[in-house]
């Protein structure tokens, strides 16, 4: 296996891949977030005691609720259009719309969430 | 001038891991929105007549176990504790876990060329994929 990596970490950052390189980023970040909060929060109710309730409590805390959610949704909303382009290829030429048209769903969508949850958080 | 596309056919390729890791992870991806629009109809369902809050048809659309809607305002959640919400969600366990584990696999692969350690990776976590099913599982059948 010949890995060799021609770019350092800098160059790395400073690639302007702009709209499409956004969503891969945001991919990475929402898949890791959900990746660590399930397993914790799996092993979390399989442990429980005062270490599982603490947990909890973050869980329900609302800053982390917006946060989640976050994760979730964008992952959920992209995932479908990397799914829908990669399995039918010719689409990819529409990428870009695309790309437009998941924005549209999704800042409705978590704008709606995000309104509903800090309305409860303020005691409404 | 149009560059002729090399193409290797499924048969001659032979077993590739990250192909096939490829195909799953996105079979797996539409199996997830299948449980989840499962759950997101039975959580409707569920708190129509009680106006059950978002937050708790999230819970439910995202793991349809009772425990996620233990304190909503729905008035009896014993007839929701049935075989085919546990295997629903025990379907949707073991997508997610196998799905995101292989996702955490990948990017950690992106910045790592070290062979030895991607071999040893790959196996660790293959043994946390089981054992995350295996604890998921679990939880979720005796809640």
């Amino acid at each position: 296996m010949a890995l060799k990596r021609n770019v350092n970490l800098v160059t790395g950052l400073r690639y302007q891949g702009k709209g499409p390189m956004l969503t891969y980023i945001l991919h990475r970040v929402g898949g890791l977030g959900m990746v660590i909060f399930v397993a914790v929060h799996i092993l979390a109710s399989l442990g429980g005691g005062t270490a599982g309730v603490f947990l909890n409590t973050i869980y329900e805390h609302w800053l982390f609720q917006i946060f989640i959610f976050f994760c979730a949704l964008f992952h959920v909303i992209n995932g479908l259009r990397i799914v829908i382009l990669d399995l039918w290829p010719k689409l990819i030429e529409h990428q870009r719309e695309a790309i437009w048209l998941e924005w549209l769903f999704f800042i409705p969508i978590y704008g709606m969430a995000v309104f509903v949850i800090v309305r409860t958080a303020l005691g409404g | 001038m149009t560059a002729k596309h090399r193409t290797v056919s499924l048969k001659q390729r032979g077993f590739d891991f990250e192909t096939t890791m490829w195909y799953f992870t996105r079979i797996s991806a539409l199996a997830m929105y299948l449980c989840a629009f499962i759950g997101l109809v039975g959580a409707l369902i569920m708190g129509a007549r009680t106006e059950m809050n978002l937050a708790d048809l999230i819970r439910w659309t995202f793991m349809p176990a009772v425990t996620h809607v233990a304190n909503s305002n729905v008035p009896d959640t014993a007839p929701w504790a049935t075989l085919f919400w546990k295997v629903t969600g025990a379907v949707f366990i073991f997508f997610a876990a196998s799905h995101g584990l292989h996702g955490l696999l990948s990017v950690i692969e992106d910045y790592l060329a070290i062979p030895w350690l991607r071999r040893a990776l790959r196996i660790l976590v293959l043994i946390l994929t089981i054992l995350m099913i295996a604890a998921g599982i679990y939880v979720l059948w005796t809640a």
